[in-house]
């Protein structure tokens, strides 16, 4: 069934501004469904989105193109481990009777068409998924994908980056419902040394005429300290190759989480 | 006479052949596509760098490739007539080095001082070393680690050529990863690298820039057939595809005429040990429509978008999509798509060698196999072109393993390679 309501949408406006009268930025934790294996995820999931302000669920895929070798290593284990397109959502699904915390699934455009755009959108809706990020969808190559996203009560995120034109900031701002993921860094994920944040400004600063949605920040945001540079300027953090890192490290990823929940004040 | 690249009516402005293409990429590659489509359009209508790219494709090259007409393949068919058009001549040994010229051309003219390419066997990195060697360009190629053990030989023809080759171990560790990798180089050093993509697949302007730069294949065939034959347009070409610059290369410039002029067009494509095994590289014949390296086309991959590992006896059709434009003359019925299996290609590629004395690229057998095929079933005024899209020298080898493996699974046949004599006849089986 058709949603009738802006469910996600809703949903994760609220989380941005429960963070905002917090005095934070909103914490976005990015896991990728079925690492370290698919027994153990719900447990790493939950670590996270007992601290999170909005989880980022990583759809496994094989091809991933925007990702640097933190998360593609940590995609092939989790498929090598069962977990494809059908079983993400499966696991968001498990999440959702513990937790209510809004969880976005951030996956490539491929396996949304292989299952057939509609049947995703369904599927993702039931399990309550409250919206998607597309790395890999320019929003004016499908805009029936959100078209479709918004009917079943999803929001949907794009990106922009340092290169990106005044001119695209505004059709990629204009076109994502739930918030706008702007990409620190000319690069892929997981990578970055010193100066990764100087680009941030000025594109935030572009981001902000033309964005009617809060603006995140994600790529290369690995500690507190990184955190509490954007945090200045964005009204989210997004954290992935960290926590992905910490897990396959042993270490602690919630007190990770913290420490860097704590970098997101204002 | 000197050179021009054809205006051909698709894609449109969006980059799509029907709806097929487009750019499924990251935004960060957004506009280095757009300074590409751009600097690529001022550049294909300049005398200058025509005129750069002409001297260089002939002198430097060697073109035009001739269209030789193989007598004994003829005979041996005993329909059409079989001609071959000989892109094995180029240097460096295949189709790919027309558009790695004109690719690295364009990076010089566009300001950048390092290209980047992807390659499978070696022989796109090779020509892209080459052409980085000639122009003053540094040079990064990924290729799979598999495939670099495979063929040490390139490697080390690529690092003379000042290249360096670095390996893809992530995924498969073979041509789709090394795309992969190439692109998120380019995503990261994306304002003062060029990428030189080897086929005609990845975001637009790629498709049709690839397809643009390898037409000249067709266009010099349209010639030739006039001064040789006496008509531009013969009745059939068959060309390999993998992502299928060759194939393209050949049939653009026939695919948009009125289909009462049109020759039949037939790609061939890599059918591994048979389509329904599931070890294939035949996209058309057996994926389905998704996005792989930023162009909607047929790929495969399994029921939840999971891209599927392809098999091919030959690494430059081992690519489990096709390029957008093969798509759509798929769909609209400008061209045909048939699988060959890897023993077929096999077969093609003794046969080709016994009665012409021409050592095909195990890719280009693909092509031999069905062109010898279907001339058997035409009659003899009819001409089929075969692109014959390479040499293969690189294959020489691993066609020796195979050959002997199938030696020994015969048992004691008695026959060596060395005492054959016979051509080997194509099986009627595989003929029906």
């Amino acid at each position: 069934m058709t949603a009738t309501t802006n469910r996600g949408v809703e949903r994760l406006h609220a989380a941005f501004a429960r963070a905002k009268a917090e005095g934070r930025a909103a914490f976005i934790p990015f896991m990728v469904a079925g690492y370290p294996s698919y027994a153990k995820f719900p447990e790493v999931a939950a670590e996270l989105l007992s601290r999170a302000d909005i989880m980022e669920v990583g759809l496994p895929y094989s091809d991933p193109l925007g990702d640097g070798p933190t998360i593609q290593r940590a995609s092939e284990q989790a498929l090598a481990g069962g977990t494809s397109t059908r079983v993400t959502i499966e696991l968001v699904k498990k999440l959702r009777q513990t937790h209510d915390t809004p969880i976005v699934i951030m996956t490539y455009v491929n396996p949304i068409y292989a299952v057939g755009p509609e049947q995703f959108m369904q599927l993702a809706a039931d399990a309550g998924v409250d919206g998607l990020i597309l790395p890999d969808l320019p929003p004016d190559q499908d805009i029936e994908i959100a078209k479709l996203a918004a009917q079943y009560g999803l929001a949907v995120t794009f990106l922009i980056a340092p290169t990106s034109t005044p001119e695209r900031v505004k059709l990629v701002a204009e076109a994502c419902t739930g918030f706008l993921y702007a990409v620190s860094v000319i690069g892929i994920t997981g990578t970055r040394e010193g100066s990764a944040m100087s680009e941030v400004p000025r594109m935030l600063e572009l981001a902000r005429q033309y964005a009617r949605v809060p603006v995140v920040v994600g790529f290369g945001v690995k500690d507190a300290q990184t955190a509490a540079q954007v945090a200045q300027v964005a009204d989210g953090v997004v954290v992935g190759s960290a926590f992905i890192n910490a897990v396959r490290d042993g270490q602690d990823a919630g007190a990770l989480a913290d420490a860097i929940r704590m970098g997101c004040q204002k | 006479m000197s050179l021009s690249i054809a205006d051909f009516p698709l894609p449109d402005a969006r980059g799509r052949f029907g709806r097929y293409g487009g750019r499924y990429v990251p935004e960060t590659l957004i506009p280095a596509l757009d300074e590409l489509e751009q600097a690529y359009q001022v550049a294909k209508k300049d005398p200058e760098f025509l005129k750069e790219l002409d001297y260089l494709l002939r002198d430097y090259v060697g073109r035009p490739s001739t269209l030789y007409f193989a007598q004994r393949l003829t005979e041996y068919a005993g329909g059409a007539k079989i001609y071959l058009k000989r892109e094995d001549q180029n240097f460096t040994g295949a189709h790919k080095i027309n558009n790695c010229l004109a690719q690295a051309l364009l990076a010089r003219r566009m300001g950048k001082k390092k290209v980047l390419a992807e390659t499978g066997a070696g022989q796109h990195g090779v020509a892209s070393a080459t052409a980085a060697a000639l122009l003053g360009l540094e040079c990064v190629v990924y290729m799979g680690e598999e495939d670099m053990r495979r063929q040490a030989l390139n490697v080390f023809r690529m690092r003379l050529l000042g290249a360096e080759v670095r390996p893809v171990t992530s995924g498969t560790g073979t041509l789709k990863d090394a795309t992969n990798e190439a692109i998120r180089d380019w995503v990261t050093h994306v304002r003062d690298t060029f990428y030189i993509l080897g086929s005609v697949v990845g975001p637009h302007p790629y498709p049709a820039m690839v397809r643009d730069f390898q037409s000249i294949i067709g266009v010099e065939v349209k010639a030739q057939m006039l001064a040789q034959e006496g008509r531009e347009i013969p009745d059939a070409i068959v060309a390999c595809v993998g992502g299928g610059s060759n194939a393209i290369g050949i049939f653009a410039p026939f695919a948009y005429l009125p289909p009462e002029q049109r020759p039949r067009l037939i790609g061939t494509e890599a059918a591994g040990e048979g389509v329904e095994t599931g070890k294939h590289a035949a996209s058309v014949a057996g994926g389905r429509v998704g996005v792989l390296h930023g162009s909607l086309m047929y790929l495969m991959n399994d029921d939840e978008g999971q891209i599927v590992a392809p098999h091919s006896i030959s690494a430059g059709l081992d690519y489990p999509g096709i390029g957008p434009e093969h798509c759509y003359y798929a769909d609209s019925g400008i061209a045909e798509y048939v699988p060959v299996t890897d023993a077929q290609a096999l077969e093609a590629f003794q046969l080709l060698t016994r009665l012409e004395g021409l050592i095909p690229a195990i890719e280009s057998a693909h092509a031999v196999y069905h062109g010898v095929k279907l001339a058997g079933q035409l009659k003899p005024e009819q001409i089929v072109v075969i692109n014959l899209s390479g040499r293969g020298d690189k294959d020489v080898a691993e066609v020796m393993r195979l050959l002997e493996m199938q030696r020994s699974d015969e048992e004691g046949g008695g026959d060596s390679v060395e005492t054959q004599t016979p051509a080997p006849k194509m099986h009627s089986e595989a003929l029906a």
